[in-house]
């Protein structure tokens, strides 16, 4: 059986930076992504990146995945990567993990320890045809376009106005596509208020207080009702026809902790993380002693925190296998940890720090 | 909740606030080259605007979760903020541009077609209506990175309105 | 096709271009690239049709985790379209159903 000191689940911005700090300590990575690329979702970000130098603010997600890569070249002999290859299950008993690279070559791996950085799903809201190809998750709309290079469609109806919702609609005009206009449920917009005022300027209508009521369509979305709601989310009667073929759902994600749960760590469900997140120490490991969490998979946040969690994530691992100095690690970590309450100083981030207290154990030492 | 309140929840600015206020009068009127104008009214963990000023302008913040607060007197107008801005939330604005009634706004542009220097585009507010034709005077890329800083000519009575433009 | 030609940041790298079929028809996409983005380039939207309702499925996550864009390709079903890259000469059909799994005992 293939054995490896640490194994990384999830290439995304989290994933990597565990699998960088880890390697940089001289442990031996195995890092695995399900998608046919490395960087999860930050390889789809076209938009300049907020923070501070630190997390690179001002460079766009896609050239901030660049610099990951980059770091993880200069690693590489300690990291080994594989793309295209599921990690399908924990089992408990040894610690051994099932994989499936591609659709059909299955194998195990016996790792170490574990940094489970599988970042997110996304959510759907019921509505009648609701299932018709056209009602497309926003990160599929983003691989299409700015992955792939392929129109999604001709006009759009973003369905939420959180941050991804906002960043969508840019990313969809900047590619050719007409937004149509964006619902969003609650009076105001969830996301960074800058973000709406870019595409409102640029003539995109933001409904608050609205709903998708129904796709129209047979085989795939040939328009969409929107309806009025009022604080109760009751509808008012008002409704508006619009003339779309693509219904983008930008309602948000839950965390994937499917793995998490097979290995039975301590769960939590907290409404303000998006669902079920791992209970996890400050340096982010999990009730399990040898399985840490970073990124999304911990709680839905940003990326530039999901990439500070991986490396204290990474530091933690470092430190249980006993490489490194112990000074330069906690050197390290308490510089990623001033980072991450900067990160999470905003009002915006006033959700995640009450999140993260109902989720948090001082030590998992008796 | 007033219909002011409901249209800033959707990302209209209404009025001034703090993050978001404009320049005093005196010096805007006379400061050639322009001044910056920041629409950034909501606390978010973001500092670029002040590490890339090359003046000190943009005064430094004390959290990262700061609205910029700046000194006009040393702000040059060289729009490096304008380029470099996640949210793309700074303008400069020149008023002491070209004739009496004319202003010059230099703007972020990210969106295709690439306009050209002494092209006419269509001058759009916060909502993004037309309300005025605008002539290109220049066009740069500060930081190499497809951001462009686009100079319009704009008349001088919509400068607090005028906020984006349309290539056509 | 119907690709983004121009992006004010982006350049796309495509791979080479491989001919597919689906349902027969052949087609064009880029090798390595998703067989679900490739479809959709051409313009088909509905990969599959569910068991009982014979409702139409498309593309919906592109992360390989809601099902959605299960399809039969070289005669395998369930196969993940957004997750497994296209090859030349693949035959990419819609799967109806839960999909049968040909064994030879």
């Amino acid at each position: 059986m293939r054995e490896t000191e640490v194994l990384v689940v999830g290439g995304g911005p989290a994933g990597l930076s565990a699998a960088i700090e880890a390697a940089s300590f001289g442990a031996k990575v195995t890092l695995m992504d399900s998608d046919l690329a490395l960087g999860g979702q930050l390889i789809k970000q076209t938009h300049k990146f907020f923070g501070s130098k630190n997390e690179r603010a001002g460079t766009r997600g896609f050239k901030i995945a660049e610099e990951l890569f980059k770091e993880l070249k200069e690693r590489e002999e300690n990291i080994e990567t594989f793309t295209n290859c599921t990690v399908t299950g924990y089992y408990k008993e040894d610690g051994v993990v099932s994989c499936v690279k591609g659709e059909d070559e299955y194998f195990h791996v016996k790792p170490k320890k574990i940094v489970m950085a599988t970042g997110a799903q996304e959510r759907i809201i019921p509505f009648p045809n609701n299932h018709l190809p056209g009602v497309y998750g926003a990160g599929a709309v983003q691989t299409l376009m700015n992955v792939y290079g392929v129109v999604p469609g001709e006009r759009v109806l973003m369905v939420g106005a959180g941050n991804i919702g906002l960043i969508v609609s840019y990313q969809l005009m900047q590619a050719g596509v007409k937004v149509v206009g964006i619902v969003e449920a609650m009076n105001k917009i969830g996301g960074y208020w800058v973000h709406a005022a870019k595409v409102r300027r640029l003539g995109v209508p933001i409904y608050l207080r609205h709903t998708v009521k129904e796709a129209i369509g047979d085989r795939f979305v040939e328009g969409a009702v929107i309806q009025e709601i009022d604080e109760k989310f009751q509808p008012t009667g008002n409704e508006k026809k619009l003339d779309v073929d693509i219904i983008c759902l930008a309602v948000g994600l839950t965390p994937t902790c499917e793995l998490l749960w097979q290995a039975g760590c301590k769960m939590s469900f907290v409404p303000q993380l998006c669902g079920y997140v791992a209970q996890r120490d400050k340096n982010m490991r999990t009730s399990h002693p040898d399985i840490w969490v970073a990124g999304d998979a911990a709680g839905i946040e940003e990326a530039s925190s999901a990439m500070v969690e991986g490396r204290i994530a990474g530091l933690g691992v470092v430190k249980a296998l006993g490489y490194g100095a112990p000074e330069e690690i906690q050197g390290r970590l308490e510089e990623y940890h001033m980072r991450l309450a900067d990160l999470r100083g905003g009002e915006v981030g006033a959700k995640i720090r009450e999140g993260i207290a109902l989720c948090s154990v001082e030590s998992w030492e008796v | 909740m007033d219909e002011k309140e409901k249209l800033f929840n959707s990302g209209i600015l209404t009025g001034e606030r703090k993050g978001a206020i404009k320049p005093p009068k005196e010096l805007w009127e006379t400061k050639k080259n322009g001044l910056v104008v920041i629409e950034c009214p909501q606390r978010i963990p973001c500092n670029p605007c002040h590490t890339s000023c090359p003046t000190g302008a943009v005064k430094p913040f004390e959290d990262i979760n700061d609205q910029p607060q700046i000194d006009y007197e040393k702000c040059t107008g060289c729009a490096r903020c304008v380029a470099v801005c996640p949210g793309l939330a700074c303008f400069v604005i020149d008023l002491t541009w070209g004739a009496e009634d004319k202003a010059l706004i230099k703007l972020a542009y990210e969106m295709l077609p690439t306009p050209e220097e002494g092209q006419v585009v269509d001058c759009l507010n916060r909502f993004g209506e037309p309300v005025a034709k605008g002539k290109v005077v220049k066009i740069t890329e500060p930081m190499k990175d497809k951001t462009l800083v686009v100079h319009v000519e704009i008349p001088k009575d919509l400068v607090m309105d005028i906020r984006a433009i349309r290539v056509v | 096709m119907k690709l983004i030609e121009k992006h004010p940041i982006l350049e796309y790298k495509h791979g080479r271009l491989v001919t597919f079929t689906f349902d027969g028809v052949p087609m064009q996409g880029y090798e390595g690239e998703p067989i679900a983005a490739a479809l959709h380039a051409n313009g088909v939207k509905v990969y599959r049709e569910t068991p009982i309702r014979k409702q139409p499925r498309g593309f919906f996550c592109a992360i390989g985790k809601c099902s959605s864009c299960f399809m039969v390709v070289d005669g395998v079903p369930n196969v993940r379209t957004c997750i497994t890259p296209l090859r030349e000469g693949m035959k990419v059909e819609t799967q109806r159903g839960k999909g049968i799994v040909k064994m030879d005992l």
